[in-house]
């Protein structure tokens, strides 16, 4: 991982960084759009190489899982699908349920991954948005028309993650803010439940 | 067409400003959700195990074969909403992928036009209302059809009779031309089973899941997706509080 072009130069950002703190109160580094696509490129070849490595399916759920939590902004992207319920948690709450969220996110799209074999993503353009970069690829696999994937990328967090995911419009973020507002408004608000039906879920 | 305007002028408006970017303007939900429930059982009882019988039994270049025919038989229909929508590029592909893949692909079961780079282009009268100007209405589940909108519905019903095939077909040769529509169909369900399987029967929410993913295809592919893609900022939704920053431990 240490011989990646992308985690060396977020190394060289990172310092560039701390010498703009030192030195004063200028925004400390911005996101480029460059670092964006960048992103998405070592993202979509990490994802390949697991899809290629012939492990067992649970084997790559577990590689898909580690990739997430270093490519997304898993955070955030669990509080939004948390949605008004977040705002009477706990933090032990709010960490139990992260946790939960990234194993089901890496089941649940982990499982689908296989369909990919032998597909090619392309980024086809990219656009400044309000919290960073939306990066709009476009997706070919065997014996289907290509369709679009978009990425949406930020530096909110304090480094360059990705944090949704568009799939020929369908909002992931939205779409998983949606279920887990079924599953809070079926077991009456109760996060600790949803938590735990979270966990096996996916 | 009156017919067509007298239904559109039926069409539910949202109030201006009740309806947030994400939300599913969905006044019918009640009876929405009942034939929700009627959708899903004819799928787990009938549609879904004819759809895994038709996958397994036919050889793949067969399903291929029908879904090419199913698909070449539309492009009619495709190139009427693209005169209508005053899309001359989208009819001009149109019919020359209908005259590629109706004689060299024998009658639509090849698909040459695909080889030879000719794009695939598809629409219909739901897209050509959006293009006049009309509302996407309110959400509906039709039966049998499933996710669909107020003006959804309307264009399906006349895409159904302005496809100029149907008049060009008559008895039993109309009967085969149905008959491979539904089983490209039934293809469709096996080559989609996964996903299909997820929303219906591994989701808190079928009904839910369903509708939004409808919802923000359809607006996608009709071109008012820009809008709702970055619409939902989840920074925004966490740092309007600064008492909810996650960051903060």
């Amino acid at each position: 991982m240490q011989n990646k072009p992308y985690n060396r130069r977020s190394m060289l950002i990172g310092m560039t960084a701390t010498a703009g703190m030192i030195s004063s109160a200028t925004p400390l580094f911005a996101l480029t759009e460059a670092g964006a696509t960048a992103l998405v490129n070592s993202l979509v070849g990490e994802i390949n190489g697991v899809i290629g490595s012939g492990k067992s399916e649970s084997a790559m759920i577990r590689d898909f899982e580690k990739i997430f939590v270093r490519y997304a902004d898993v955070s955030i992207m669990a509080r939004y699908a948390l949605g008004n319920d977040g705002r009477t948690a706990s933090k032990a709450q709010l960490r139990k349920f992260t946790k939960a969220f990234q194993g089901y996110i890496s089941r649940k799209y982990g499982k689908r991954f296989r369909e990919f074999i032998g597909g090619n993503v392309k980024v086809r353009s990219t656009r400044k948005i309000k919290s960073g970069y939306e990066i709009k690829t476009d997706v070919k696999l065997r014996g289907q028309s290509p369709f679009e994937v978009t990425f949406l990328v930020s530096d909110r967090s304090g480094k360059d993650l990705f944090f949704n995911m568009f799939i020929e419009g369908i909002n992931l973020l939205l779409a998983e803010r949606t279920e887990i507002g079924s599953m809070l408004d079926r077991s009456g608000g109760n996060i600790d439940q949803v938590t735990a039906e979270l966990a096996k879920a996916g | 067409m009156a017919v067509v305007v007298a239904a559109m002028a039926g069409c539910t408006v949202p109030d201006r400003g009740a309806v947030a970017l994400n939300e599913p303007f969905d006044p019918f939900e009640e009876e929405n959700r009942s034939r929700h429930e009627f959708n899903k059982g004819l799928d787990s009882g009938l549609v879904r195990p004819l759809g895994k019988g038709y996958g397994w039994t036919l050889p793949d270049p067969v399903e291929t074969g029908i879904s090419n025919f199913a698909s070449n038989l539309n492009k009619p229909g495709v190139a009427v909403n693209s005169i209508l929508q005053a899309d001359l590029k989208g009819l001009g592909q149109t019919v020359l992928r209908f005259a590629v893949n109706t004689t060299l692909g024998i009658g639509g079961i090849f698909n040459p036009a695909d080889a030879l780079g000719i794009p695939d282009h598809d629409t219909d009268f739901g897209e050509t209302l959006h293009v006049w100007g009309a509302p996407e209405g309110a959400y509906l589940e039709l039966p049998l059809l499933g996710p669909s909108t107020e003006r959804d519905a309307v264009g399906t019903v006349v895409d159904v009779f302005t496809n100029p095939l149907l008049y060009a077909f008559k008895g039993s040769d109309r009967g085969i031309l149905a008959l491979m529509v539904i089983l490209s169909g039934l293809g469709d369900r096996s080559q989609f089973s996964e996903t299909v399987d997820s929303i219906l029967y591994e989701s808190a929410d079928s009904y839910a899941q369903s509708r939004l993913i409808y919802l923000q295809n359809r607006r996608f592919k009709l071109g008012q997706g820009q809008a709702a893609q970055t619409g939902t900022d989840p920074y925004d939704d966490v740092y309007t509080d600064p008492y909810e920053d996650p960051y903060a431990e």
